[in-house]
């Protein structure tokens, strides 16, 4: 198994150049390895979102070395940071985040259209591949409104695999559902890692959902508690 | 999904179409400021045209005359001060006019040149007699220069022999018309026995009592001047280079050179004041029309934080984002200036049918410039893409974390 994202001692601090500088990461060591599905759990503050948008490069350490796939992303710009983002990560937000103007199946498209600059015909079969993985090949042609919040999230994870991310980052997913549609979700991701072997990623406060997954991270105060 | 767009076109549409009520507000602020710009600057620049035909279409751009005669005297040493009597102007020639004329033609921008021999006079019929100003002309040249054959209404614009063309009032005041003799009498007691060949009527009632043109060669005879001529009428290409042409033609020459811009200064800056408010109204539209687009593009952009966020989570580069809100920007602006193309040409036809001359014909045509119309959506385009640049960078510099956190 080969390592998806790798971070050495990373530190991150808000309100640089002002008195007030607040270090919400302090030293995190932490390696993802391909197939990965890992719960990452800990107390309101701690950092776990932070964490995750270091993770998901939406957001630059202040400092420590952070690889994708091997590579350092300290030297790109960001342009490449972008671009590495929307090929090798896919995001589930809470609050699914649809683009509520555009259709399911547009929804699941985007990161595709995003990618090549076109809605090509390869991105709409794959997208309708999703829908029907997910359960919503007949909710296709409709708008984020018109679904449940289950399905919108369900569309959501769709929209994730759309590139066939090595590394799914899922903030929160089921925070917002019933323990059904919960548990639907859940099963999803589940499937998803252990077919395509993407790694998955899962912030969650819910400790059944995270005692379901193969390896758990705590986060205390901004530091990683060691496993076990 | 029948048509296939680019993710910018994709994304922008699909803006436009959920801000629905926006993008018609915006829509027709665009379209009523280009269908203003477009409208008044075709209604003025035609008034203006019809303005510039009436006035110049009878007289010469450029006059060329011989240099006004002046006192030379010496003063003594010991004096310190004197009073000098200007010279009263007696009727003298241009001085080597015809290579003067060779010169004025071949000058740029120069279309026609005709030579003159003006003077006083009076037409005699019977016990009734008017002051006239004779006017001998080369009736080919000069009619480059006036159209007389416009302002003909009866009879032809004949002056060769003892022929002469005069104005209907004049003949009216004779009590005269085509075929009838009237003596022409100058100053000096000179005359001659003419008939009437045509009759014109140039607009201008004092023009039309006092104008008398014959040929060059009886003007000479009448007015003592023989060979020689008072004055050469010029024609140029651009109006308002008349004045350049003039100044030109006064350095090369040492006559005194007057341009229509000199001897009809009124004219020139009421037609300088009109374009200048034209300017003015169409400065201060696209000012609004820029205003306009700008602030719908800022709520918008304030509005869709999120989804850019969420755009740019997926991967979208700031550029790409970026691009969304210029197209929308560039999109008001050509289908704006297209919509006001439309409605200006329906203003300016129903204006053109609605308003008449004092005698009856059409004061405006119905037709718009296609340059007039090209520059206005070309502008409408150029502001549109501005006023969405501010917008569209603060959207492309939005932190997706932040962005999506809202």
């Amino acid at each position: 198994m080969s390592p998806i994202i790798e971070l050495h001692q990373i530190r991150k601090s808000y309100g640089l150049g002002t008195p007030v500088v607040a270090e919400v990461l302090h030293g995190i060591d932490l390696c993802i390895q391909e197939g990965d599905f890992a719960a990452l759990t800990g107390p309101s503050g701690s950092g776990k979102s932070t964490l995750l948008n270091l993770i998901g490069l939406l957001e630059k350490p202040t400092s420590g070395q952070l690889l994708v796939g091997g590579q350092d992303t300290a030297g790109l710009d960001d342009a490449a940071i972008t671009a590495l983002r929307g090929r090798s990560i896919g995001f589930i937000f809470q609050f699914h985040h649809l683009l509520p103007g555009f259709t399911a199946l547009e929804n699941v498209m985007m990161p595709a259209i995003i990618d090549s600059g076109w809605p090509t015909a390869q991105a709409q079969a794959t997208a309708l591949r999703l829908l029907d993985q997910v359960g919503l090949k007949d909710a296709a042609h409709k708008r984020p409104s018109q679904l449940s919040g289950g399905m919108q999230q369900r569309v959501a994870v769709a929209r994730a695999l759309a590139l066939s991310p090595r590394l799914i980052l899922a903030d929160e997913p089921t925070g917002n559902l019933d323990t059904h549609s919960a548990n639907d979700i859940f099963e999803l991701l589940h499937s998803v890692n252990q077919t395509q072997r993407s790694a998955c990623l899962i912030v969650t406060h819910d400790p059944a959902l995270a005692s379901r997954c193969a390896r758990q991270i705590q986060m205390v105060d901004g530091q990683l508690l060691p496993p076990g | 999904m029948p048509v296939r767009l680019p993710f910018a076109w994709m994304v922008c549409l699909r803006y436009l179409r959920e801000g629905r009520m926006q993008t018609v507000l915006i829509l027709a602020g665009v379209t009523g400021g280009v269908a203003v710009i477009i409208f008044l600057t075709t209604l003025i620049s035609q008034l203006q045209a019809s303005i510039i035909d009436k006035t110049l279409g009878s007289q010469a751009h450029v006059v060329i005359r011989p240099p006004q005669a002046a006192n030379h005297t010496t003063l003594s040493p010991d004096s310190t001060a004197a009073i000098i009597q200007p010279r009263a102007q007696r009727l003298r020639s241009v001085d080597q006019w015809s290579s003067v004329s060779q010169l004025a033609a071949q000058t740029p921008g120069v279309l026609a040149v005709s030579p003159m021999v003006s003077g006083a006079g009076f037409a005699v019929r019977a016990d009734a007699s008017q002051s006239i100003a004779l006017m001998g002309v080369e009736p080919q040249a000069y009619q480059r220069i006036v159209r007389m054959a416009k302002y003909l209404r009866q009879g032809l614009f004949d002056v060769s022999g003892t022929n002469v063309v005069i104005g209907s009032e004049l003949a009216k005041d004779l009590g005269i018309t085509v075929g009838d003799k009237l003596r022409l009498v100058t100053v000096d007691g000179r005359n001659d026995l003419v008939s009437v060949a045509g009759i014109f009527d140039i607009g201008n009632r004092d023009l039309n009592r006092r104008w008398v043109f014959t040929s060059i060669k009886l003007a000479q005879t009448l007015l003592d001047l023989p060979g020689g001529i008072t004055q050469l009428d010029l024609r140029v290409e651009n109006l308002f280079a008349a004045e350049t042409t003039a100044r030109l033609l006064q350095a090369q020459t040492g006559l005194t050179v007057d341009s229509w811009m000199q001897t009809n200064a009124q004219l020139l800056s009421a037609l300088n004041s009109q374009s200048m408010s034209n300017n003015l109204i169409r400065f201060f539209v696209t000012i609004i029309v820029a205003v306009g687009i700008a602030s719908v593009l800022v709520v918008s952009v304030v509005q869709k934080q999120k989804e850019i966020g969420i755009l740019r989570a997926m991967g979208a580069s700031p550029q790409r984002i970026m691009s969304v809100f210029l197209l929308q920007g560039g999109l008001y602006g050509l289908v704006g200036s297209a919509l006001g193309s439309a409605l200006s040409l329906g203003l300016l036809n129903f204006f053109a049918r609605i308003t008449r001359n004092a005698d009856g014909t059409a004061l405006l045509s119905g037709d718009l410039d296609p340059g007039v119309v090209l520059s206005a959506c070309g502008l409408a385009l150029v502001v549109g893409l501005l006023a969405a640049a501010l917008p569209a960078r603060r959207a492309a510099r939005l932190d997706p974390v932040q962005a999506i956190r809202v």
